[in-house]
């Protein structure tokens, strides 16, 4: 929000008004242009080389994706990419399901119950676990969560639940941290009111604070969610990475983005096996991009009603 | 006062960057052209470490030369080389099974060693040989249990690298003479580390690796009654191997020759012996 | 409505449960970074950070990946924090409410949700085999610049929005132009956010590995540490030469390595990057705090 005086002096076009306004102005612009021109070249990127699998390599994307058959290296190769897709979304929900409750208990902890506490230890333990390199969180994964599920639910101990536990796991700094900003983010009058009214500190946080800070909240969930789906090296070291699609939590699974890490090196540029694999790179995307559209209209729409 | 002085500090940075960002654009050739003598050798995951192995090597010899060798797989290697952005690509198969065969007739075949695959199990599996119709029948998913191939009642679990990797690739040929291997019951690790883990962690499993990855903590089985060690490889008696391959674009030149000439040549045999590898020359068979 | 338990006592209830959950969380911090350093413990000394790995042999140090992982956190720094602080800013300051500003932050929220190895990939294509560089360490920054740019841009934004509207609107009030402002009164008071965001994308920076597979590479050839000339091939500032970082190496020794005491080096590895993260995040909090006493100290 411009203020009259410095719209008057935007108004003045001169040597000062460059120096002083322009300058900065025009450079912090052309920034943030920056970014939005990067991110059209990365999806036009993406665009092209994926949609050769439909356009070079006459595929069908009806086939592409609601096809459960996938034998690459077959003499009539055929790429369906349902369980990948399908592995992608159960794992992703499973950890967004796992996560949120946790992340929730800890963004309120942090803004309502301790900042003192939060700020000093939670704030750094989150920022800490962000900085955790994901193939340590796979290493850790195999090493010690695998054997773990082997022998408390019998079966490989590889499976959807170790994929969901990890995701969680690495999806909680997003959406805690975010969640906290949201309820941070609200008026102080919010909560005096309600405590004025005689509500206790968890009806305030449950009644008042959780549906206001709910935008915020969602916007947390929706990175977290991008985030798991984008996820690669860590989940594939321990969801087994078995072609099928899962029955049960203990069962193997396969996504998007470890049949990408795993085929993308071995097979050369160009043909209708690698063209496929970026095929998922733009699904990938797409998915995101959808994601994050809905929990922008979920936020608006909550906005204008308060 | 402090903050203006911080701000034009920002600027400056900033402008830096902006110049740095610009500068760099046109390819740095200050540093790649001006240098003769380097050599980028890209791909299969298999062969970088005899590769690194040789690079290291060959710099004692050479000092003025700089060899640089790098992973990504055997595809990443084949599309590096024919695009011309690496020298010599790495791959454990022939060009013509990853490329198309216009491209694969621009390179040039550089057989450097051969490497031995051997079906391994976790300790816990009895089972000390299989024959050629038991693994078959075990990675098409016909016999699940151990106790069907004179081992201990106990349910097979078959882990398998991706189907684009070259040691699944040479496995299939050879061990299961192309057969195609069960769907969707078998897990799948990226790489030979993991597969080594996860064999030794998980209980009646049975996979396949490359000789170099032998070591304790997993069983290597015999093959049709033939160990699995380079002698028998060489003497053409275990017949699961493979040859390595380094291709260059057109004939090999300079830096590229000279190392692959290296590579293959007396002074490293022993190198490529220690580190699980068959040098060609000792082999009294070919394919 | 069913009230059948006293609001007081759901009220400590739910209290309790919030200590209890954000404790374990806390506990598990703690289990992990214990884990790794018991693992690693033998591995950490002087010899392993600063001697050059070993091939096949045991006994392999991680001095030249320790040193590329800095040298690129510090290069890609050198081009985001300009980059997306500038971003923050205009996306706080100016710009307004309509599609474009919608496009934009749609752009930032995809860009960061892009899996790092599509951006790898992009980097393969770009900064690899477009510029003609090959595989180089300033490929892999630029990489990694573009994964870290969304999340410096919104965590400057963040915090330059948080700066109390009085302060603005005293500087606007006093004659000062927008941008005099926002350079000379909301950017230092933003200082303390902006910083911690930075030190977030660093050390993400620091521990990523699929990114930079396929842009700085995964191999690095023979530094001389006595060579300081940026241009020169064996210099370790040569931005544009191949450079393993420390979380690739330990990607690479656990998928790839030969060498027989893999596991240990990855103990240590793992190790040495955990303690990075939190020497990071320990500066950036000493770092922070001293920038806002400094600047902030009008803050109400």
């Amino acid at each position: 929000m411009p203020n009259p005086m410095a719209r008057k002096t935007l108004g003045r076009i001169n040597r000062t008004y460059w120096k002083h306004e322009g300058l900065g102005r025009a450079t912090v612009t052309v920034a943030g242009l920056f970014l939005s021109v990067l991110t059209l070249l990365m999806a036009g990127f993406l665009a092209v080389k994926g949609l050769s699998t439909f356009l070079v390599d006459h595929r069908s994307p009806l086939e592409f994706l609601f096809s459960t058959k996938w034998s690459p290296d077959a003499d009539t190769p055929a790429f369906g990419a349902l369980i990948f897709i399908v592995g992608s979304i159960l794992l992703s929900t499973l950890a967004l399901l796992i996560s949120t409750p946790f992340s929730l208990s800890t963004a309120v902890f942090v803004s309502e119950i301790s900042p003192d506490l939060g700020r000093n230890i939670l704030q750094p333990a989150i920022e800490i676990f962000v900085g955790i390199p994901s193939v340590v969180y796979g290493w850790i994964g195999l090493s010690v969560l695998v054997p773990f599920l082997r022998k408390s639910f019998g079966g490989l101990g590889f499976s959807l639940l170790a994929g969901s536990l990890v995701l969680a796991l690495m999806i909680f700094p997003t959406i805690a941290s975010l969640s906290a900003d949201a309820f941070r983010a609200l008026p102080a009058d919010f909560r005096e009111a309600s405590y004025a009214l005689g509500a206790t500190r968890w009806q305030t946080i449950r009644k008042v604070l959780l549906p206001a800070a709910m935008p915020g909240i969602l916007t947390g969930v929706v990175l977290g969610l991008a985030r798991a789906f984008g996820e690669a090296l860590a989940v594939q070291m321990v969801i087994g990475n078995m072609i099928r699609i899962p029955g049960k939590l203990t069962d193997a699974t396969v996504n998007l983005t470890s049949i990408i890490t795993m085929d993308m090196g071995n097979t050369a540029m160009g043909t209708p096996w690698n063209d496929v694999l970026w095929t998922m790179a733009l699904l990938l995307l797409l998915i995101s991009f959808l994601f994050i559209v809905l929990a922008r209209m979920t936020g608006r729409k909550r906005r204008a009603v308060r | 006062m402090f903050a203006r002085k911080n701000l034009a500090l920002a600027g400056t940075l900033l402008l830096a960057a902006a110049l740095l960002l610009a500068g760099c654009t046109p390819a740095p050739s200050a540093t790649s052209a001006s240098v003769s003598g380097t050599l980028l050798v890209v791909g299969s995951s298999a062969l970088q470490p005899l590769a690194q192995k040789a690079s290291e090597l060959f710099a004692v010899a050479n000092p003025d030369a700089t060899v640089t060798v790098q992973g990504g797989g055997s595809g990443t290697g084949l599309t590096q080389v024919a695009s011309g952005t690496c020298d010599i690509g790495d791959s454990d198969v022939f060009a013509a099974e990853k490329l198309d065969a216009a491209t694969a007739a621009t390179l040039v075949d550089h057989k450097v060693c051969v490497v031995g695959f051997a079906a391994v199990v976790s300790p816990d599996v009895t089972v000390t040989s299989l024959t050629q119709q038991q693994l078959i029948d075990i990675f098409t998913g016909k016999t699940t249990n151990w106790k069907d191939v004179g081992g201990a009642d106990e349910k097979i679990v078959l882990i398998n690298r991706p189907a684009s990797s070259g040691t699944r690739a040479a496995f299939k040929k050879y061990a299961l003479n192309g057969a195609e291997e069960a769907t969707g019951v078998a897990l799948t690790e990226d790489s030979s580390g993991t597969v080594r883990s996860t064999v030794a962690g998980t209980p009646g499993s049975i996979s396949y690796l490359a000789f170099s990855y032998l070591d304790s903590s997993i069983k290597a089985l015999s093959f049709d009654g033939v160990a699995p060690t380079a002698a028998n490889v060489a003497a053409g008696t275990y017949g699961i191997w493979s040859y390595e391959h380094m291709y260059t674009k057109g004939e090999a030149t300079g830096v590229a020759a000279a190392f692959i000439v290296y590579m293959t040549g007396d002074a490293f045999k022993a190198s490529i012996s220690s580190l699980g590898y068959i040098p060609i020359s000792d082999m009294a068979v070919s394919r | 409505m069913r009230r059948r338990i006293p609001p007081r006592l759901t009220d400590r209830l739910a209290t309790a449960t919030l200590y209890l959950v954000s404790g374990a969380f806390v506990v598990l911090l703690l289990a992990f970074v214990g884990y790794f350093l018991y693992k690693g413990r033998s591995e950490l000394d002087f010899r392993f950070l600063t001697t050059a790995p070993a091939f096949s042999t045991a006994g392999g140090g991680i001095g030249p990946q320790l040193f590329n992982s800095v040298y690129l956190v510090f290069l890609s720094g050198l081009i985001s924090v300009p980059l997306g602080v500038a971003a923050g800013i205009y996306l706080a300051e100016y710009a307004k409410p309509g599609r474009l500003t919608d496009f934009l932050r749609l752009s930032i929220e995809t860009l960061s949700s892009l899996p790092s190895i599509v951006i790898g990939l992009f980097g393969l294509l770009v900064f690899v085999t477009l510029t003609g560089w090959k595989f180089t360490l300033m490929g892999g920054a630029l990489a990694v610049t573009i994964l870290n740019l969304p999340v410096i841009a919104r965590t400057s934004e963040d915090a330059v929005r948080s700066v109390p509207a009085s302060i603005k609107e005293g500087s606007l009030a006093l004659g000062a132009t927008h941008w005099q402002t926002i350079a000379r009164v909301l950017v230092p008071a933003a200082v303390p956010g902006i910083v911690t965001g930075v030190i977030l994308a660093s050390g993400r920076a620091f521990g990523e590995a699929a990114t930079l597979l396929y842009t700085a590479g995964m191999s690095s050839p023979r530094l001389d540490f006595t060579n300081w000339n940026p241009l020169s091939a064996t210099s370790p500032l040569n931005p544009f030469r191949p450079a393993e970082t420390l979380a690739v190496y330990i990607w690479k020794i656990n998928s790839e390595g030969l060498v027989p005491d893999a596991r240990q080096i990855a103990d240590g590895a793992s190790a040495v990057l955990i303690l990075s993260v939190l020497a990071f995040n320990l500066l950036a909090r000493f770092v922070s705090r001293l920038l806002g006493r400094r600047f902030g100290g009008t803050r109400t």
